[in-house]
């Protein structure tokens, strides 16, 4: 199927999955570090197992972002 | 007020914009923007928004300036190390723009003090460096019923947002600070200069825009830049329903002290 994950269209080999398994896919190391956006709308971190993902959808991973180097 | 001549003179380049104009002007000057951190994205904020002559210009930071700072706060000079950042920042933006009533706070932002602080500004940016800062200024924003921009940077990316009372917050997309030990650790990142200036910039714009009412604001978008790849994204957010703080049933009611050792990260 084809999604749209991040802007950009990617193909993935299976029909449809749940978000859990697309992390992982994906290699995204730490899911707790990651929002997921789904068409649009904010998923709660807990249904990650339960949403599935299907052709056509468009999927953000927005992950935080705070600051950059050790302080002395 | 009335402009002088010397004002219409300083402004001239931005008064002939249609958006900003000598009313506009006016508006600039007579306003009050608090930027929260003295660092990589407060130093172009303040810079910019000073040269623009934002009449009243707050700076909260509780930190000197040292050596490894120099790389991208670029407000501050190679002989101020040492010194205050807060008072460092005040001696360039007196010298950029002798208009500007420059108010120094020369502390950390905390639960007890941030709402006496923000009271007092049109507009707030956040320039902080860590995520209990950033969560306690969307909250605190949120409950003062201010605008403000978010601003995020990690290595050659960085993400910002603006948030206006009624707008998706920050709470709306991340609702806690990450957990800990989750934040990449502080000898794996790292940041590069012009990132920051960057996105301190475009946080500086939303807060003139907002001042003027003029054009489309970063409000329930959340801006995404990798300056690396040269990627430059919007991605739309929604108010969501179950916001700890905005949304139907809120958790937050309260300002807290959030606790997170993790690491110190400074930006």
């Amino acid at each position: 199927m084809k999604i749209i994950i991040n802007g950009k269209e990617e193909v993935i080999e299976k029909d449809f999955l749940n978000v859990l398994e697309l992390l992982k896919i994906k290699k995204v190391k730490m899911p707790e570090m990651v929002t997921v956006e789904l068409n649009g709308e904010i998923l709660e971190r807990e249904k990650f197992g339960e949403t599935i993902v299907k052709e056509g959808d468009k999927i953000e991973f927005i992950y935080y972002m705070g600051g950059g180097v050790k302080k002395n | 007020m009335k402009l002088t001549n010397e004002q219409i003179e300083r402004y001239s380049r931005q008064i002939i914009l249609k958006e900003v104009g000598g009313k506009g002007q006016e508006k600039l000057l007579n306003s009050k923007v608090l930027v929260i951190g003295a660092g990589g994205l407060g130093s172009p904020a303040l810079l910019y928004l000073a040269a623009a002559g934002i009449g009243t210009l707050g700076i909260v930071d509780g930190d000197t300036v040292d050596i490894t700072n120099l790389q991208r706060q670029v407000i501050h000079f190679t002989d101020d190390i040492k010194k205050e950042k807060v008072l460092s920042a005040r001696e360039k933006i007196e010298k950029i723009n002798p208009d500007i009533n420059v108010v120094t706070y020369n502390t950390k932002v905390n639960a007890s003090n941030i709402r006496e602080i923000i009271k007092e500004y049109d507009f707030i940016i956040d320039g902080t460096d860590n995520f209990p800062a950033k969560f306690l200024i969307n909250d605190a924003c949120y409950f003062e019923k201010k605008p403000y921009s978010h601003g995020g940077i990690l290595r050659f990316q960085g993400q910002t947002m603006t948030y206006t009372p009624g707008s998706a917050c920050y709470r709306c997309i991340f609702e806690t600070p990450p957990p800990k030990g989750a934040i990449p650790s502080c000898s794996e990142a790292g940041i590069i200069g012009s990132m920051a200036g960057l996105l301190g910039v475009i946080q500086a714009s939303e807060a003139i825009k907002y001042l003027l009412s003029a054009g489309e604001l970063l409000t329930n978008k959340l801006l995404f830049i990798d300056i690396l790849n040269l990627e430059f994204r919007i991605i739309n957010i929604k108010r969501n329903r179950k916001c700890p703080l905005c949304g139907e049933s809120p958790e937050i009611k309260n300002l807290i002290d959030i606790e997170q050792p993790v690491c110190e990260i400074s930006i």
